[in-house]
C-alpha cells in the first residue's frame, strides 16, 4: 500500500503553544533519498529548535516551504516519494518527480490485521500502514499527562512504539534515567492523584481552597511571583542557531541532571537574546497607593459580588499604564528594523507563572485601551488562570506591546526584568509596603505620615526610550496612580 | 472441597438454596421429569417434589409471567429459559413488567431467569446467542455471567438473594468443560465485583463469561513472548466493577475488552466509552475491541470457530496492543 502513494510532511507541534514554525535546515534535498526516521530538516519554533525526521521512507519529491520561512503547524512543508522499489517511475528522473499521486489522504494509525510480532527481530520493514507524519507526532493521552507532569518534551524521548511513536513505558524509563533528582521535588509536582479523573473541573471564578495542590489561583497578580522577565512570544524571525540536542555530559558525585524541557528552552533563548538586542536601562519610582488602596477596599467586594472578580493592585497598575501610554507610543513601540512603529492599541501582556514553578508565559491582552478597570480586572484573572491551566490559544500569547511583571507577591521591592521582544519596554511592580512618608499638612508644614508606597520600574530599550522619556512616563503613571480619578476609569 | 464441573456447581449451589429457603422454586419447560434439558435440575423433583420443581407449557411468556407473580407473593422463583435465545418470547414480562415494577409499585421482583447461553458446538443461530447486552440496557435488570464453578455457585446464590430480578447467564460451553474445586459450605459472591483471573501488567483485557478462558489462554502465550496481560472478569455485567477496570487501565494503559457476543451495541462497547470518559489520560493505545461479527451465529463448525472470538483472535490483537 505504500507504493505510488507520496507522503506529506508537514510542520510538526512542537509544543502546547505553538502555531507556527521557521525552516531553518533542509538537511535533504530533492531527490534525495531518506529513510523513516532519518534526520530530514530543522525547524525553530519559540519553544524548541529541532531536527524532524523523516516520516516514511522515499526520495524527497519536492520541497514546499524554503528555509526561513515561517508556516503554521500542519502546513504540508515537503513530500516524500515513494522508495525505489517503482524504480521504472522514477527513471525519468527525480527532478521530475511523481505529479499525478494525489498527496496522500493520512492514513490513521488503525492496528490492523497484521500484528507486529513482539519478540521476532523485525523482519519486515514496514508492518504499520504509512501515516502521516512521524509517529513522534502522535503523543497518546497518557504520554501528554506524563510529560505534562514532569515537564519532558515527548518528541526528544526515544520511542520504540509503531513509527517511533513514544509510549508509555519509553517516557517513564527516560524520566528515571534522566531525572532522579526530580524523585525528591516531584511528589507536589503530580497533583491529580489519579484518583478521579473527573473530579478537576474546577469554577473558573471560584476562589481556589489553599489546600488544592494547584496553584495559587485567584488572586491573580500581586500574589503571582513571577520571575523578572518574560518568555518568547512569537518572532517572525528568529535569528538563533539550531542547535542540535546536546549530549548532556554526565554527573559528577552528587549532581543531578535533567533534560531542559522545551519552554525551558525557549525561555533561555529568548532571555539572552533579548539581552543581546535592546540595550537595556531600568529606571525606578516610588508611588504612594493612598487612593488606590482606599478605593480597592471599597470595590473589591462589589467587583467579587456582582462579577465574580477579584480586583488586585495589579488591575490599577495596568489601567493606569494603559492609559499613561496613550502619550508615550514609543514606550508602546518596537523597533523593526530601521523603522519606529507606534500603534493605536495596547496589548498588554503579563508575565504568569506556571504551575509547577517551572516556567512562564505571557498571555496578552489584547486592545487594552479599550478596557476599563473592570474589563481589566477580568481579563487578567481570565488569562492568568487559562495560562496555568494550558488553556491559552496561540493567539493569546502573541502580538503583545507591552507588558508588565509582578514579582512583588513575595515582598520583592525592586527588579530589573528582561524586556520581552521585540517590545520596547517592560513594567514591573513590587509590593505594596507601609512606610514612613513625608508628606504636608494643611498648614504646609512637612509631617511624616504612615502611607502604603509601591515601587514601580520600568525597563526600557534605551535604542528607542531615552532616559527623560522613561522618568516622564513613569512621572506621569504616578500621577494617574496618586490621583485616581473613580469616574474616569 | 470437591471439585465439580460448572454445571454441577449450578445445580449443586441451586439445591442448596432449595434447601435452605422452602420460598425458592424452579419452573420452567421439562425442568421435573426430564431433570432439564441440560440435567441441571435432575433429581430436584424426587428432593423437593413437583410444586417445587413445576414443568411449564412451552411458553416463556408464562414462565417469567409466573415467576414475576409468585416473586410478588412473596417467593423467590428461579425460572430456566431452556436457551438463551428463547428469552425474546418474555422480553415483554421482563422488561415492562419485572424490571419496572419496583419503580412503578416499591414492590420487588426477586426472581431469577437462568439462561444457558453462549456458542461452540454448532448450536445455529436460536442456540447461541449471548443477548446480555440487550438486558444490559433496561434499567431495573442485574446481569451476572459467572465463568468459574466456584463464581457459577456464589453468584447463583447471590442472585437468588437479590430482591431485583436477575438474569444468570451460564455458559454452555462451560458446563462439562471446566471443573475446579467448590467450596461445599453455602457462600455468595457480591455482585459487581471483578475478579483478576489472570495477573499482569502490560495490558488488560476485561471479559467475562466463556471469554475468560479464551483470553487467558491467549495472555499465557504472550506471556511466554514476555508481554503479560492481565484478564479481569468482570463476573457480573450489571452492575459491573468501574472502579476496578479503571484501576487495572490506569495501571496498564492498554485495554482490550472482549465478548462473545456480537460488537455493535455489545456491553464491550460501554466499557470503552466509560474508560473513554474517565480514563482518557492514561490510555497509551486505542481501546481494542474483540467480539462478534455482526451476523447470526453460523450452524457450520469452521464458519461458526470464524465467528466466536478465539485464542489467534485475542493472540493479535494483544500483540498490536504491544506494538502500538
Amino acid at each position: 500500500m505504500s507504493t505510488g502513494t507520496q507522503i506529506d510532511v508537514v510542520m510538526p507541534q512542537m509544543g502546547v503553544s505553538v502555531s507556527e514554525g521557521t525552516i531553518t535546515k533542509w538537511l535533504k534535498q530533492p531527490g534525495e533519498s531518506v529513510a523513516r526516521d532519518e534526520p530530514l530538516l530543522e525547524i525553530s519554533t519559540d519553544k524548541v529548535d529541532t531536527e524532524v525526521p523523516s516520516p516514511g521512507e522515499g526520495f524527497v519529491a519536492e520541497i514546499l516551504v524554503q528555509e526561513g520561512e515561517t508556516v503554521e503547524v500542519g502546513t504540508v512543508i515537503a513530500r516524500i516519494g515513494p522508495a525505489l522499489s517503482a524504480a521504472a517511475e522514477t527513471v525519468g528522473g527525480p527532478e521530475a518527480p511523481v505529479a499525478e499521486a494525489a498527496p496522500a489522504a493520512p492514513v490513521p494509525p488503525e492496528p490492523a490485521a497484521e500484528p507486529a510480532p513482539p519478540s521476532p527481530p523485525p523482519s519486515v520493514p514496514s508492518p504499520q500502514p504509512q501515516v502521516a507524519g512521524n509517529g513522534k507526532t502522535f503523543v497518546s493521552p497518557v504520554v501528554a499527562r506524563i510529560a505534562a507532569e514532569h515537564g519532558v518534551d515527548p518528541s526528544v524521548v526515544p520511542g520504540t512504539g509503531t513509527g517511533g511513536r513514544v509510549t508509555k513505558k519509553d517516557i517513564l524509563a527516560f524520566i528515571d534515567a534522566g531525572a532522579s533528582m526530580k524523585a525528591i521535588e516531584q511528589p507536589e509536582a503530580a497533583p491529580a492523584p489519579a484518583a478521579e479523573v473527573a473530579a478537576p473541573p474546577v469554577a473558573p471564578a471560584a476562589p481556589v481552597p489553599p489546600a488544592a495542590p494547584v496553584p495559587p489561583a485567584a488572586p491573580v497578580p500581586l500574589a503571582a511571583p513571577a520571575p523578572p522577565a518574560a518568555p518568547a512570544p512569537p518572532v517572525p524571525a528568529p535569528p538563533p542557531t539550531p542547535q542540535a540536542e546536546p549530549a548532556a555530559a554526565e554527573p559528577l558525585a552528587g549532581e543531578q541532571l535533567e533534560p531542559m524541557n522545551a519552554m525551558r528552552r525557549g525561555i533561555a533563548e529568548h532571555m539572552r537574546r533579548s539581552l543581546d538586542t535592546s540595550a537595556h536601562v531600568t529606571s525606578a519610582i516610588e508611588v504612594d497607593m493612598s487612593r488606590v488602596v482606599v478605593l480597592r477596599k471599597k470595590l473589591k467586594p462589589v467587583y467579587e459580588r456582582d462579577h465574580g472578580v477579584n480586583l488586585t493592585y495589579l488591575s490599577f497598575v495596568a489601567r493606569a499604564a494603559v492609559e499613561t501610554l496613550k502619550d508615550y507610543p514609543w514606550i508602546n513601540g518596537e523597533i523593526r528594523g530601521d523603522h519606529i512603529v507606534t500603534r493605536s492599541f495596547v496589548n498588554l501582556g503579563f508575565a504568569v507563572e506556571l504551575a509547577d514553578g517551572k516556567g512562564l508565559i505571557v498571555p496578552v491582552l489584547r486592545n487594552a485601551e479599550t478596557l476599563n478597570l473592570l474589563g481589566i480586572a477580568k481579563g487578567v484573572v481570565d488569562i492568568a488562570q487559562r495560562a496555568r491551566d494550558k488553556k491559552l490559544l496561540p493567539d493569546e500569547v502573541q502580538g503583545g506591546t507591552f507588558t508588565i511583571t509582578n514579582p512583588g507577591g513575595y515582598g520583592t521591592f525592586h527588579g530589573t526584568p528582561v524586556i520581552s521582544q521585540p517590545q520596547s519596554a517592560i513594567l514591573g511592580t513590587y509590593a505594596v509596603v507601609k512606610r514612613p512618608w513625608v508628606v504636608q499638612d494643611e498648614l504646609g508644614n512637612d509631617v511624616i505620615a504612615i502611607r502604603p508606597i509601591m515601587n514601580l520600574t520600568l525597563t526600557y530599550d534605551h535604542r528607542l526610550v531615552d532616559g527623560a522619556l522613561a522618568g516622564r512616563f513613569l512621572r506621569d503613571l504616578r500621577q494617574c496612580l496618586e490621583t485616581w480619578d473613580e469616574a474616569a476609569y | 472441597m470437591a471439585e465439580l464441573t460448572y454445571i454441577q456447581a449450578i445445580s449443586e449451589g441451586l439445591r442448596q438454596e432449595m434447601r435452605r429457603d422452602p420460598r425458592v422454586f424452579v419452573m420452567g419447560e421439562d425442568v421435573g421429569v426430564y431433570g432439564g434439558a441440560f440435567k441441571v435440575t435432575l433429581g430436584f423433583q424426587e428432593e423437593f417434589g413437583a410444586w417445587r420443581v413445576i414443568d411449564t407449557p412451552l411458553s416463556e411468556t408464562a414462565i417469567v409471567g409466573g415467576a414475576t407473580g409468585a416473586a410478588l407473593m412473596g417467593m423467590r422463583p428461579v425460572a430456566e429459559m431452556q436457551f438463551a435465545d428463547f428469552i425474546s418470547c418474555a422480553w415483554d414480562h421482563l422488561v415492562t413488567v419485572a424490571a419496572k415494577q419496583f419503580f412503578r409499585a416499591h414492590t420487588p421482583v426477586p426472581i431469577v431467569v437462568r439462561l444457558p447461553s453462549g456458542g461452540g458446538f454448532s448450536g445455529g443461530p436460536f442456540h447461541s446467542q449471548n443477548p446480555e447486552s440487550s438486558f444490559a440496557h433496561i434499567p431495573g435488570l442485574k446481569i451476572a455471567c459467572p465463568a468459574t464453578p466456584e463464581d457459577a455457585k456464589g453468584l447463583l446464590a447471590s442472585a437468588i438473594e437479590d430482591p431485583n430480578p436477575v438474569l444468570y447467564f451460564e455458559h454452555k460451553h462451560l458446563y462439562r468443560r471446566i471443573k475446579a474445586e467448590v467450596p461445599e459450605e453455602r457462600y455468595t459472591i457480591p455482585f459487581g465485583q471483578a475478579r483478576v483471573h489472570r495477573p499482569g501488567d502490560d495490558a488488560v483485557v476485561v471479559t467475562w463469561g466463556a471469554m475468560v478462558h479464551t483470553a487467558s489462554e491467549a495472555a499465557e502465550q504472550l506471556a511466554a513472548e514476555g508481554f503479560e496481560a492481565e484478564v479481569l472478569d468482570l463476573r457480573t455485567v450489571v452492575p459491573w466493577d468501574r472502579q476496578r477496570v479503571l484501576e487495572s487501565v490506569r495501571r496498564t494503559s492498554k485495554v482490550l475488552v472482549l465478548h462473545e457476543d456480537t460488537r455493535t451495541g455489545g456491553f464491550g462497547a460501554e466499557i470503552a466509552a466509560t474508560i473513554a470518559e474517565q480514563a482518557f489520560e492514561h490510555l497509551d493505545a486505542p481501546v481494542m475491541r474483540v467480539a462478534a461479527p455482526d451476523t447470526p451465529v453460523p450452524f457450520s463448525p469452521p464458519l461458526e470457530k470464524a465467528f466466536i472470538p478465539q485464542v489467534e483472535d485475542v493472540v493479535s490483537a494483544l500483540r498490536d496492543l504491544a506494538a502500538y
